[in-house]
């Protein structure tokens, strides 16, 4: 098969919506949805502001099996609001991985898979966001002892805000070339920092250091794997069957700190500097 | 000791809860000591400005690369200080932090990762059987929030105009939201969960305690007691409290939809096999 057969007959998960998501990583003909479109669970606060609303308040809530095992699907939509955060988006993503850790206390090793297309909290619901956000990133801390949570962001919105703090809790997580990760969106730092500390239109520089291919290489992320449902499918099923990892990388506090000790601060970092602290002592 | 020159809300409160406590770690920006809680030893942990920090976007007081890590730490070391030990000291976080730094050098080393190694830590403590308390001081904004205090198993704040919790500043939140200022004021206004005031936050039903204080800037005696008195409250709330997850925020009336939400989760999750 050609280079260019090969691209047009590759399934991409990126094109794909978040409920198609959860069901590509899902096996065939297990995928359940919960609380679903069907409950009618519009943003009351969004609609208090005249702003559009959707029935599944953008987040899509999957049980199902994956390599057989069971497994819940937690699937941001990235299309609906820039895949913000906020009341109804947060209770359902927590609250699904708190059933999960009680399936797991019961005997049940239910596992979970998050997919991030998030710009994070959504600032229309700002404070009942970022708390919805704390009790994801508990409930992940929780289900994490037993079975390992899974982050993937496969673009193009990424994953930011306080969710990038829940990315940064998964046992495992994967990225895609055209996903970008971090803290803080362009456009926020270039607003309290100004333009010459980043340029929010310089699309280069952000992917150059947030990008999924960065990310992986500085050890920031487990996996960067081509757009290819397929691919994904079968790089999650992997870290699932490597298990909970011995250490958490959200528990590498004496690592990153002996890594960030040797980063020269007073100039701005470019890729490579950061590919160079991090990946000298396998911080 | 560092001698600051800046002295913030978190680090005068710090100073005097704990009486003034030796630091166990020579951070500036991190301070972590031991001082009693009720006649118990309690670790308290409160971020501070350190105006010759070497990231430069992180020298009032901002949660960084470095304050996300080291807040870990401390953390860490409680629980492993404590492994065995049938009681868990508890862990008071003074919340005091203006936001998250907002740079590139953060953003290129991750300052995600930083704070999810504070927020996962103090997650952990909770989880271990550490009473957590965070006392909410000065300003609670976002991520920084998130890393230090947000995981507590009860929150108390000082009812003050200078105390204040949000997801963003509110310049950002306008030029995101693509609104004015004055206009994302006037909505705060109408919608609890967009203001930035603790009084419209304490509607939210995240807060264990609100604590009205007679003197803010220059805290007396009787602020000081009654400070201690809440926070003891929650400690004891906390002892008799059989869960260690964060299920006691969600009663506030505000949060309907919250509670909506896990019933039909619950209610389906057995009926999905």
């Amino acid at each position: 098969m050609t280079d260019i057969d090969k691209l047009l007959q590759r399934d991409s998960f990126i094109e794909r919506n978040a409920r198609s998501r959860a069901q590509a990583l899902l096996d065939p003909g297990t995928f359940r949805e919960l609380a679903g479109p069907f409950e009618r669970l519009y943003s009351p606060w969004l609609a208090m502001q005249q702003l559009v609303t959707q029935a599944d308040d953008g987040v899509v809530v999957a049980k199902g099996l994956l390599e057989g095992a069971p497994t819940v699907v937690l699937a941001i939509e990235g299309g609906f609001q820039g895949g913000s955060m906020g009341e109804i988006g947060t209770a359902k993503i927590a609250g699904a991985l708190e059933l999960a850790a009680r399936d797991n206390r019961r005997g049940i090793p239910t596992q979970a898979v998050i997919l991030f297309e998030t710009g994070g909290v959504r600032l229309q619901e700002a404070n009942l966001g970022l708390a919805g956000i704390a009790e994801i990133q508990s409930a992940i801390v929780d289900l994490r002892r037993y079975r390992p949570v899974i982050g993937v962001s496969a673009g193009t919105v990424g994953c930011y805000g306080g969710m990038s703090i829940a990315a940064g809790l998964c046992s495992w997580l994967v990225l895609t070339r055209e996903a970008r990760l971090g803290l803080n969106g362009p456009q926020v730092i270039e607003q309290e920092a100004g333009v010459a500390e980043f340029d929010a239109r310089n699309r280069a520089l952000i992917w150059g250091l947030t990008g999924g291919a960065q990310r992986a290489a500085s050890g920031l992320a487990d996996a960067c794997v081509d757009d290819d449902s397929a691919a994904i499918r079968a790089t999650v099923a992997g870290l699932f069957a490597r298990g909970v990892p011995a250490q958490h990388r959200s528990e590498r506090a004496a690592d990153y700190l002996a890594a960030l000790a040797q980063a020269d601060t007073a100039v701005q970092p470019a890729a490579a500097d950061v590919r160079t602290v991090y990946m000298k002592g396998e911080a | 000791m560092m001698a600051s020159t800046h002295t913030s809300r978190g680090a005068m409160w710090l100073r005097l809860l704990t009486g003034g406590a030796p630091a166990l770690h020579d951070w500036p920006s991190v301070r972590v000591c031991d001082a009693p809680l009720n006649g118990q030893t309690a670790r308290w942990i409160a971020v501070v400005p350190d105006p010759d920090n070497r990231f430069p976007r992180a020298r009032n007081g901002e949660v960084g690369l470095v304050e996300g890590w080291q807040l870990a730490q401390a953390v860490q070391e409680t629980i492993a200080q404590d492994r065995d030990a049938p009681v868990k000291r508890p862990i008071v976080a003074v919340i005091d932090v203006p936001s998250q730094a907002y740079g590139r050098r953060e953003e290129a080393f991750g300052i995600h990762q930083a704070l999810a190694g504070a927020a996962g830590a103090y997650a952990q403590a909770r989880l271990a059987g550490h009473p957590v308390i965070g006392l909410i001081v000065g300003l609670a904004m976002s991520g920084a929030f998130l890393a230090h205090g947000y995981q507590a198993n009860r929150l108390i704040a000082l009812d003050d105009p200078g105390v204040m919790v949000h997801a963003m500043g509110k310049a950002s939140a306008a030029r995101v939201t693509l609104r004015t200022v004055e206009a994302l004021e006037k909505l705060a206004e109408k919608v609890p969960p967009m203001a930035y005031d603790i009084r419209n936050f304490a509607s939210l039903g995240i807060l264990s305690q609100v604590l009205q204080l007679t003197n803010l800037a220059l805290p007396d005696e009787q602020d000081l007691a009654l400070v201690h008195g809440a926070l003891e409250t929650a400690l004891q709330d906390i002892l008799e409290d059989r869960e260690r997850n964060l299920t006691g925020r969600l009663q506030g009336q505000h949060r309907a939809a919250s509670r909506r939400v896990r019933q039909l989760l619950e209610t389906q999750w057995e009926a999905a096999d």
